[in-house]
């Protein structure tokens, strides 16, 4: 057996674990990474980028769609576009093989040992790797960083297979769902759902509780809910899934719906959107005597486990399970093995949703910074009165951006947006968060005419009392 | 237009002088009906006063540190006539309220009227309009990322640094200036960079508020009380495996057990052998007062200094109750939320500095009670066993204070005996 040593061991080449060891590379310390399926994790290989490509294409097509017939904004088509699935999927593996690939080399150059395999814990500072050419391959390391992910919740009656998929299941179709049932409302079902929608699917959504979205207040979805009733999709609340059933060839998922009543739907794919859980298991964790906070693995604000030595981050160390906060724990956590003070310390954590339209959210809504003892102002500005967004087809979604700030000195503690492409504002309300920003330094901010960031000014002398483009 | 002249009212239960901790509108501001007007101190809460009229602010009197009696004129306010007018009906009317907390704006006396001397004060909660003041309770202070990264690297705590930037932003010439001002430091280990150059700097600070309260206090109860110290070794093995027990086995409604709950439990059983160390002893005029309840004071550190909440009525709780009661005072006080009432009246008082360490204290007593318990480290030490042999032993000292004049040292160690028999035999206590 080929034995190795390191000072930092990072495990899980996801969002979280190579920034980690890029950064200890860069800061001069030996590191080696391990990752078995694809450098990148499920971010690159069947999460995030996958499903904005796969999102992209739909809505690509959608639009394409309306200008079928009697056309619009001046352009026709004088027939309608063709879609072919497998084409789809074959450019978004391109673009993910172009950025793994590019993993790799920035690994590279960081002077990062890569292996490609399956590590598996002996003790806390002790792993073998079973590598893909067949080697067995010891490594002992001074610090580890363990950054193994999450995985999709499966449901035990919906196992996954035939009809029923996940989320990743999903990103490698080959052929439309003519009918598509999507388990669950909340972010990557919704998001996924829409998507089929756009390429023409029937979707229908099934969702236990009595509302979707949960984690958005219900001003923020209202859009969304619009859409969707709009575009004729189903949305079944208080319905819990039950099963899946075979009949005459066909497939049905069973299903309680609101009254009790067992109902069930025909369906072409099944997608069980319910969910994702830590990876905890299969790595060896139960040998590392590491103590776990619920399901994840419990750490302080350095990303320090019960363990000396041993750092966890992203979605093995708790919510919200982000790539964006898995990467700036891996930015942190190399920089406090090499000797930095530093620690993960953000004023929030900006959350995105893709959906038609989509969602922003930044630190505390109206009623969670009530709840925190906060007295505020909130200011709204719809995006219809924006010209930029009227000038990209928006307008008649009911698209807005609202801001919360503390009444006292105008400091801003939240920020949420949903309309057309407001996923590109999240890095400007953000950074207002975290620079303690006041309504007034914001509106008081030129903001470049025409873009959507004007909305977030316009938002700002709203809950100052004085916005431009609306009144008051 | 008329002058109406603002007394200060009486803030709470008995309380004849208050001092001013910090004026929140100066002279030409226009104050509304209900509006805080003044941060003043009590002996032991700050209290928010309220303007009873509408008006504009002519002329304030007495500055920050300053102590007023109850009913000096402390704020003229022009007003129009009906306003005052209103003022002066609600006044008249609040009399007839019988035996309720009179409400401070009800207070004030009428223009030409001397202010009522207060010597008895029927028995409210806190009165109903001041609340305590919070300070700053909890919220992070406000920096960019760069600025709170340069605090780390710096150990500097951003929550000790003013800021000057819009709502009090900390910017990095804040830092600067913190630093160069010999700013505290949170530690100095890990070779944090520049800590190392002599430092100059003489900060001079006005001694006011809850310090100059706690500074008089300690003064008094030194001055006045004799104090004899008595320090004694308390096994608590035994204690410690019921406490990890009950802790274990717990509902998840009861609060997690700290050695505290206990040892009031072991007072309460013991102070009715010995109840001039559950009293209160006026030197002045030679009266000893001892009570049949159990009113443990628990002092706690806040943000503020020192405060002695008070678990009221100890001898009718069981330990789960004191352990709840003692948590919720505890984050009242450091909240500054705690009343008036929930920091006053304690018969005797518990001192706990064993989470930080140390081996013996000698606790001031919170007069004018006549006894102080305080609690020191657990360690784990050798001792030998009735065979001779040696084993390892949970071992924590009690030091306590004792007012000589009242307590003889006999007495005192009867009673601590006592109460290490009960913490070291914890069935006991349950008898």
């Amino acid at each position: 057996m080929k034995e190795l040593t390191c000072q930092v061991l990072v495990v899980g080449g996801g969002p979280g674990g190579y920034p980690a060891a890029i950064r200890a590379g860069q800061l001069g310390l030996d590191t080696i990474i391990v990752d078995r399926d694809g450098l990148g994790g499920t971010c690159l290989n069947r999460g995030c980028i996958p499903s904005k490509a796969f999102i992209h294409a739909a809505t690509k097509y959608a639009e394409m769609m309306e200008h079928v017939g009697d056309g619009a904004l001046g352009i026709t088509l004088s027939e309608a576009p063709k879609f072919d699935m497998a084409g789809l999927t074959g450019w978004k593996d391109t673009i993910v093989k172009k950025l793994t690939g590019g993993v790799a080399q920035l690994l590279k150059a960081a002077k990062v040992q890569a292996i490609d395999g399956w590590a598996k814990f002996e003790d806390a500072k002790t792993c073998v790797v079973e590598t893909s050419d067949g080697e067995t391959v010891k490594i002992t390391a001074e610090n580890v960083v363990l950054a193994t992910g999450s995985v999709e919740v499966e449901l035990p009656f919906l196992p996954f297979g035939k009809k029923v998929i996940g989320s990743t299941g999903a990103l490698e179709m080959t052929e439309l769902p003519k009918k598509a049932v999507v388990v669950g409302a909340g972010y990557i079902g919704l998001e996924l759902g829409i998507a089929f929608r756009k390429l023409g699917s029937e979707v229908t959504f099934i969702e236990a509780l009595d509302r979707i979205l949960p984690l958005y207040d219900k001003e923020l979805i209202r859009p969304v809910s619009r859409w969707l009733k709009e575009h004729k999709v189903d949305v079944q609340l208080s319905c819990k899934a039950k099963g899946v059933a075979e009949e005459g060839g066909k497939t049905f998922l069973e299903y309680e719906d609101a009254r009790g009543e067992t109902q069930k739907i025909e369906a072409d794919a099944i997608l069980v959107a319910v969910g994702r859980k830590p990876l905890t298991e299969g790595w060896g964790l139960d040998k590392m005597g590491i103590p776990l906070s619920g399901k994840y693995i419990k750490v302080n604000e350095r990303c320090e486990t019960g363990m000396r030595g041993v750092y966890a981050i992203g979605d093995l160390a708790g919510e919200p399970l982000l790539a964006h906060r898995a990467t700036a724990q891996g930015e942190r956590v190399a920089e406090i093995i090499a000797g930095h003070k530093t620690a993960f310390d953000p004023v929030s954590i900006a959350a995105v949703c893709f959906t038609e339209p989509e969602l922003v959210g930044v630190g505390l809504s109206p009623d969670e910074a009530k709840e925190k003892g906060e007295t505020v102002i909130t200011g709204k500005f719809p995006l219809a009165a924006n010209g930029r967004y009227l000038s990209m087809e928006g307008g008649t979604d009911g698209g807005f951006i609202r801001v919360t700030a503390r009444e006292s000195d105008h400091v801003i503690l939240g920020i949420h947006a949903v309309g057309k492409h407001v996923s590109e504002l999240s890095g400007e309300f953000a950074l207002a968060i975290e620079m303690g920003a006041r309504l007034e330094d914001v509106a008081g901010t030129v903001h470049v005419h025409p873009t959507l960031t004007e909305g977030f000014a316009e938002a700002c002398l709203a809950a100052l009392g004085h916005p431009i483009h609306i009144s008051a | 237009m008329t002058e109406y002249r603002y007394k200060l009212p009486d803030v709470g239960e008995g309380v004849v002088e208050a001092e001013i901790v910090e004026w929140r509108v100066k002279v030409g501001d226009t104050v509304v009906e209900d509006q805080p007007v003044l941060d003043v101190m009590t002996d032991k809460a700050t209290v928010e006063v309220p303007c009873a009229v509408n008006g504009k602010v002519t002329k304030i009197v007495g500055e920050p540190g300053d102590v007023i009696p109850v009913g000096t004129e402390i704020l003229f306010i022009e007003t129009d006539a009906a306003t005052a007018a209103a003022a002066k009906e609600e006044e008249a009317e609040a009399p007839k309220a019988e035996e309720k907390a009179p409400e401070p704006k009800a207070e004030a006396p009428k223009e030409g009227e001397k202010p009522e001397p207060k010597t008895e004060s029927p028995k409210p909660a806190a009165p109903a309009k001041p609340v305590a003041v919070a300070a700053s309770s909890g919220q992070r202070p406000l920096a960019s990322p760069a600025v709170r990264q340069r605090a780390m690297e710096l150990d500097v705590d951003l929550a000790a640094v003013p800021g000057t930037g819009p709502a009090g932003r900390i910017t990095h010439n804040d830092l600067d200036d913190f630093i160069a001002a010999g700013g505290r430091l949170i530690s100095k280990a890990g070779g944090g960079g520049a800590a190392r150059a002599p430092k100059t700097g003489v900060e001079e600070k006005k001694v006011i508020g809850l310090r100059r309260k706690i500074a008089e206090n300690m003064q008094k109860a030194k001055r006045d009380i004799p104090h004899i110290a008595y320090v004694e070794e308390i096994d608590v093995t035994a204690l410690e495996d019921l406490r990890q027990h009950l802790n274990t086995a717990k509902r998840d409604d009861q609060p997690k057990l700290t050695f505290i709950p206990f040892l009031v439990a072991a007072l309460v059983k013991a102070l009715p052998d010995t109840p001039q160390a559950n009293a209160h002893y006026d030197g002045e005029n030679g009266v000893l007062k001892q009570y049949e309840g159990v009113h443990m004071g628990i002092a706690t550190a806040t943000p503020n200094g020192l405060m002695v909440p008070v678990i009221r009525h100890a001898e009718a709780m069981d330990v789960w109750e004191i352990a709840a009661e003692l948590g919720r005072l505890a984050k009242a006080a450091r909240d500054g939320k705690a009343s008036r009432d929930e920091l006053s009246g304690s018969t005797i008082t518990i001192t706990s500095l064993g989470a930080i360490g140390g081996l013996v204290t000698t606790p001031v007593i919170n007069a004018p009670e006549t006894a102080i318990i305080g609690v020191n480290k657990m360690q784990e030490l050798p001792r030998f066993d009735a065979a001779g042999r040696v084993v390892p032993r949970k071992l924590m000292n009690l030091s306590s204070s004792f007012d000589h004049r009242i307590v003889d040292g006999y007495d005192a160690a009867l009673l601590i005996q006592k109460v290490k028999g009960y913490l070291e035999n914890p069935a006991t206590l349950f008898m």
